[in-house]
């Protein structure tokens, strides 16, 4: 062994283990590994969302995890906080009760799209135009995965799913617009290829004094991927890598997202403002 | 803007708001409703006094998202509580179910109007007596007042809430528009007030389990930011809180949540009776169908007619025993109700063949002639 080496190792850092991982402390250990299909985008966002908390330190028992129903609303149930696994489409308004009772709780609920935008979307809108200061993060699959890949408010029009065999009749909502016009205070949208920057994002989203949404767009190599011929998991995100294209402070409208898998993606973050939450208003009311 | 929660002293108030009045007696702080008619009295004055006690009170987007945020509330750490009717109540029923499933307490008040469907909103029914025990699906007990006056709608408010803090479930006042709205004296008097706290872990986070049942067959209840970490889910869990998907787990988990109003009946089951020693016949009634019948009863042994009169008080768990124990000395029971026939039902299960049973019905939108009640009285002596 050459000085030079022994020198390198000698100041080497102390040895990064297991338990130094962030999932490894916001995660129930004993619940692992989880339900999610090789390929699916939903281990990764959880991941970035631990590590979200762990670079803000955020102390565990202030922390909120509220699900739907559906593959993004077993989430809930792998955080090692307070954690609520609730009915379908229902997030919001549980997560805005345990809000009001505990407002000095960070409160993130983390669903999927027909979750949040189908069954549940009219407690999205009214949620995001109160201002209630929670985060709503949204892993959009275009469909709905654990009932077996049927089309959803977010299925591009054209694309085929198990009840759309002809292809989807309907247009779809563009979340970021729809947030941003509902009263988002932040909103944001990445895919799954854009790991740091979705931890970033939820970052900005925890920290912000109110109404915060990212929207990340995920691989269904199971369901979406499949019926619609996009390959593997993999295959999915070297789309995304092809197809996004970052646009920060754009006009969220242009944000509409095509089947044709040429097409362009707009990613970033679309809003990051200021206006009193639904508790700042009422407690200046009550004064 | 403090003001006292429990305001003593005596008052002539609607039974809504007698109802809003009981809730903030009991210790409820967090309100979600939405407007119906007939309980809109009792969000208006939650809406009003909510803060003046430091609670909050949030006018939610429709009734799903009402229970669902009261159940957020709960599990916040707040006695949580909404106020419907009918088409509300109808809307709830999912999460209902989720509040018996995690063992959530809070208070449902349902003042019942006209139905089915939009019905007669602005007027009496009991259409929804069975929905209370059925509504949701799959299998749960059940707790439910029938109150009969304002000063009844403070009281029983009140053992709501407590009752579903001590069985740690969602309880439900079921009114009616008569008595929601019908405006009578109401004493509030805080040193007679007893109120159930939250039944708190002693455990260590670590070794919590938030599912694991006490010797009443009822768990304790960490609320959000105690440092326990909970997992709450309204799929079959283990005590942990942990979805497991098994026979063994899931006989477990729902034959308790049956067993645990089931075989607590003696602490919970409530009835009134009057005449029934000497009685030949027996009213069966509850609600505002009660108060006619009352009436009817009165005029009856004003006519020397030996009539028993008994007032269901808890609906659910239905007084099965009690019901049993009285009909086997009687010639027939007599059954008014505002609906076509529900409660009958019961009462004719508690009976079986021992005494004729008799309903009494109105369709709802107005409430029974003592006539028509005593005339069925008459034909079964």
């Amino acid at each position: 062994m050459t000085t030079e080496l022994k020198e390198k190792e000698e100041s080497a850092e102390p040895e990064i283990t297991e338990a130094d991982h962030p999932a490894t402390r916001y995660l129930r250990q004993e619940r692992l590994p989880h339900i999610w299909c090789s390929g699916c985008g939903l281990g990764s966002a959880v991941t970035s969302l631990t590590k979200a908390f762990d670079e803000l330190q955020l102390p565990i028992d202030d922390i909120g995890v509220v699900s739907g129903i559906g593959c993004a609303g077993r989430a809930a149930g792998y955080f090692e906080t307070d954690s609520y696994h609730t009915t379908h489409g229902r997030a919001i308004p549980f997560a805005t009760g345990l809000k009001l009772a505990n407002p000095d709780m960070n409160i993130t609920v983390f669903s999927g799209d027909g979750d949040l935008f189908a069954i549940g979307g009219n407690h999205f809108i009214h949620a995001a135009r109160r201002n209630l200061n929670i985060n709503v993060i949204c892993v959009n699959n275009y469909n709905f995965g654990m009932t077996g890949g049927q089309f959803g408010p977010t299925t591009p029009q054209g694309a085929n799913a198990t009840t759309s065999p002809y292809g989807n009749y309907e247009k779809p909502f563009n979340l970021p617009d729809l947030a941003a016009s509902a009263g988002a205070v932040y909103v944001a949208r990445w895919t799954s290829v854009h790991a740091r920057r979705i931890q970033n994002a939820m970052e900005e989203a925890l920290s912000k004094n109110g109404f915060s949404f990212v929207e990340i767009l995920s691989p269904c190599p199971t369901g979406y991927g499949r019926k619609n011929d996009l390959g593997e998991g993999i295959d999915e995100l070297k789309s995304y890598q092809d197809r996004t294209v970052i646009k920060h402070g754009s006009d969220p409208e242009e944000a509409e997202i095509e089947r044709d898998p040429e097409s362009e993606i707009v990613v970033g973050k679309f809003v990051d403002t200021d206006r009193p939450t639904y508790c700042d208003v009422a407690d200046s009311y009550l004064d | 803007m403090s003001k006292e929660a429990i305001m003593t002293g005596k008052y002539f108030m609607n039974g809504d708001e007698a109802c809003a009045e009981g809730a903030l007696a009991a210790g409820c702080r967090f309100f979600a409703g939405y407007p119906i008619t007939p309980q809109s009295e009792i969000a208006e004055r939650m809406s009003k006094r909510m803060p003046e006690v430091g609670g909050r009170f949030i006018q939610m987007e429709d009734e799903l998202s009402s229970i669902a945020a009261v159940l957020g509330g709960s599990w916040g750490g707040s006695k949580s509580m909404t106020a419907t009717s009918g088409p509300g109540f109808s809307l709830m029923m999912e999460n209902i179910g989720l509040g018996m499933m995690t063992e959530t307490p809070c208070v449902i008040a349902n003042i019942q109007r006209g139905s089915p469907s939009t019905g007669l909103p602005t007027a009496v029914g009991q259409g929804e007596m069975m929905q209370a025990k059925w509504g949701s699906h799959g299998d749960y007990g059940v707790i439910a007042y029938a109150p009969t006056s304002p000063q009844e709608m403070f009281d029983y408010t009140i053992k709501a809430f407590n009752k579903s803090e001590q069985y740690m479930m969602p309880v439900f006042v079921m009114a009616d528009e008569k008595i929601g709205h019908m405006r009578e004296r109401v004493v509030i008097d805080k040193s007679k007030v007893e109120t159930q706290p939250r039944r708190k872990p002693d455990a260590d986070p670590e070794d919590f389990l938030p599912y694991e049942p006490k010797e009443d067959l009822v768990p304790e209840m960490a609320s959000a930011g105690e440092g326990y970490r909970v997992h709450v889910t309204g799929l079959t869990h283990n005590e942990k809180g942990y979805p497991q998907l098994d026979v063994e787990t899931q006989k477990k988990k729902v034959g308790r949540l049956v067993d645990k109003v089931e075989k607590n009946k003696d602490d919970i089951v409530e009835i009134k009776t009057q005449g029934v020693d000497d009685a030949d016949v027996l009213i069966v009634s509850y609600g505002m169908a009660y108060r006619t019948a009352m009436g009817a009863y009165k005029q009856a042994r004003d006519k020397g007619m030996k009539v028993g009169i008994i007032r269901l008080v808890t609906v659910w768990p239905f007084p099965e025993e009690e019901i049993r124990e009285l009909s086997q000395q009687v010639s027939g029971i007599v059954v008014p109700e505002i609906n076509q026939g529900q409660m009958v039902h019961e009462v004719e299960r508690a009976c079986g063949d021992r005494a004729e049973v008799k309903l009494v019905p109105h369709p709802g939108g107005g409430l029974h002639k003592p006539k028509d009640i005593l005339n069925a009285l008459e034909a079964l002596i």
